[in-house]
């Protein structure tokens, strides 16, 4: 079992993470396979985002562990941590571009960094990436100056600058428009068919879990309440899953 | 007698009151919470000077960005240090000038502008005007920055926000403070001059002559380089109040309050003990 679930791009055993007396995740077990997408479900405050943020190592949990690419996060120093860092792509809620900086050079800011393309080079690949969220119009506004939809689809070019192998995505439809949502949705769903990435979705959208993930994992006061796809999390007797889907869907 | 009797009387009823409704013990565990929360703000500090000076120190270096925030930090502010600079030395003309004809010494302007701008004014009041720009500044970008988890997005790209953002912005604090006071001296200097010419005519190469005559390299050099300190502070506390900013907006505008408040306090009690530590060494 430990074997085959070092080939497993993301696990996640017994993860404890409170914040003060606060409990928000107490003991998670995870698995995401090469290829699949995984949908992290639950109410808001659940801990859904504090688990992307544990799995990047963003913040430490109290106990647990984690393995990401194949390397226990705990036994990393801060070079080889970076190291794992640069096979994930990381889509934040609110797309956290850096506002002092163009659609572009957000988007080629993560190339300037750990590349050596040159300037031209640079500027093709920003371009290649935006033309493929269909961003590539944009290139010199600033992030202040675009939609909330937009700044999705930007952060998710500089997410996939690197060319990870694991996706993060932190609630990528909330706050947009039924349309707009559906679009970012599409979007997740094209990527995944063309790159073959693992990838964790954390999101309360019931509807576009169901679009964009493999299996779904419902997570409630800290615990995986239920995992499955998404007919078998539909037809789940347990009052609070039946709740969630229903209202959901 | 009988007055301290009561006094001592109405006292001892106020604090056995108060004890009974637990409002002492309510100001006790308020005061313990104060008395926590300051030591954990210097623990935290000391923390993160400790990762700022590794991230400082261990290549690569982020020349790039060192030289933009110079730019910001150093170009940006020269107007208003200018200013500030050339204001102090008119009001010092024009103040002590009535004060030294009154003692019949007269003749000593030039040199009390020099000195006095060389010595104290010139660093101390470059630093406070650096510090509110620059301070307010820094805590409001980095306290936004980490809110909207910018900070975090940088540091999920594999680049050190410590490296990239922090270091840059206290090594340009700690380069261009000096610079900055250089300036703002130059800027004193001569419109002391202007305010004292106005007055009673005088060349500029006779003030500048009668001002520095008696000026020595540990007059001016030791007060200008105590300014890196100030420069140290100025970015160390911004950058600090900034990264551990939480509560959205509200939050930004706190940090953005305390890095000015707290940066300044901080010069001025810095100078203090660089003053005296200055006149230990050089005498």
């Amino acid at each position: 079992m430990g074997k085959k679930n070092d080939n497993l791009p993301i696990v996640v055993n017994d993860l404890h993470k409170a914040f003060g007396d606060q409990s928000v995740l107490n003991g998670i077990d995870l698995r995401v396979a090469p290829g699949e997408t995984l949908a992290v479900l639950g109410r808001s405050g659940t801990g859904k985002s504090v688990l992307l943020k544990l799995i990047i190592r963003l913040q430490a949990p109290d106990s647990g562990t984690i393995r990401v690419a194949g390397q226990e996060l705990a036994n990393l120093n801060e070079e080889q941590l970076n190291q794992v860092r640069k096979k994930v792509g990381f889509l934040f809620q609110q797309a956290a571009l850096y506002d002092s900086l163009t659609v572009e050079e957000n988007v080629a800011f993560p190339l300037s960094r750990h590349t050596r393309m040159s300037g031209a080079e640079q500027k093709e690949r920003v371009r290649e990436l935006l033309a493929d969220v269909g961003m590539d119009r944009e290139l010199g506004k600033m992030p202040a100056e675009i939609s909330g939809g937009m700044q999705k689809r930007v952060g998710l070019a500089r997410a996939l600058a690197l060319e990870p192998e694991i996706l993060l995505f932190d609630e990528p439809t909330s706050g947009l428009d039924p349309i707009t949502a559906g679009e970012v949705g599409e979007l997740i769903v094209a990527l995944k068919q063309r790159r073959k990435m693992s990838a964790i979705v954390v999101t309360h959208d019931v509807q576009q879990a169901q679009v964009f993930s493999d299996r779904l994992v419902l997570l409630h006061e800290g615990k995986i309440l239920a995992e499955g796809t998404f007919v078998e999390l539909q037809e789940s007797q347990n009052e609070v899953v039946a709740q969630f889907m229903g209202h959901g869907s | 007698m009988m007055n301290y009797v009561a006094i001592s009387v109405i006292l001892a009823a106020a604090v056995s009151d108060t004890i009974a409704r637990g409002g002492l013990r309510d100001q006790v565990s308020a005061a313990k919470r104060v008395l926590i929360s300051f030591v954990e703000w210097f623990g935290e500090l000391g923390i993160f000077c400790a990762r700022l000076a590794r991230a400082a120190v261990v290549p690569p270096y982020e020349f790039g960005e060192l030289v933009r925030q110079c730019d910001s930090i150093g170009s940006k502010s020269f107007p208003l240090v200018a200013l500030a600079g050339a204001a102090t030395g008119v009001v010092f003309s024009l103040q002590t000038r009535d004060s030294l004809v009154r003692f019949g010494a007269k003749s000593l302007l030039p040199a009390v502008i020099i000195f006095s701008i060389a010595k104290e004014s010139g660093p101390v009041i470059t630093a406070l005007i650096v510090s509110g720009r620059v301070g307010a500044g820094i805590g409001a970008e980095l306290g936004s920055m980490k809110v909207t988890e910018q900070i975090d997005a940088m540091e999920a790209s594999a680049v050190d926000p410590y490296k990239y953002l922090l270091a840059t912005r206290v090594l340009a604090c700690i380069l261009m403070l000096p610079l900055l006071t250089l300036a703002s001296e130059f800027c004193g200097i001569v419109m002391g001059w202007v305010a004292h010419t106005l007055a009673e005519p005088i060349s500029l190469r006779l003030f500048l002559t009668n001002g520095f005559k008696d000026v020595m390299f540990s007059d001016f050099i030791p007060p200008t380089l105590k300014t890196t300190v100030f420069g140290l502070i100025i970015g160390t506390v911004a950058c600090f109040q900034g990264v551990r900013t939480t509560g959205g907006t509200e939050g930004v505008g706190r940090s953005a309050t305390s890095s000015v408040v707290l940066s300044s306090l901080f010069v001025i009690l810095a100078d203090v003990v660089l003053v005296r530590l200055i006149l230990l060494v050089w005498g």
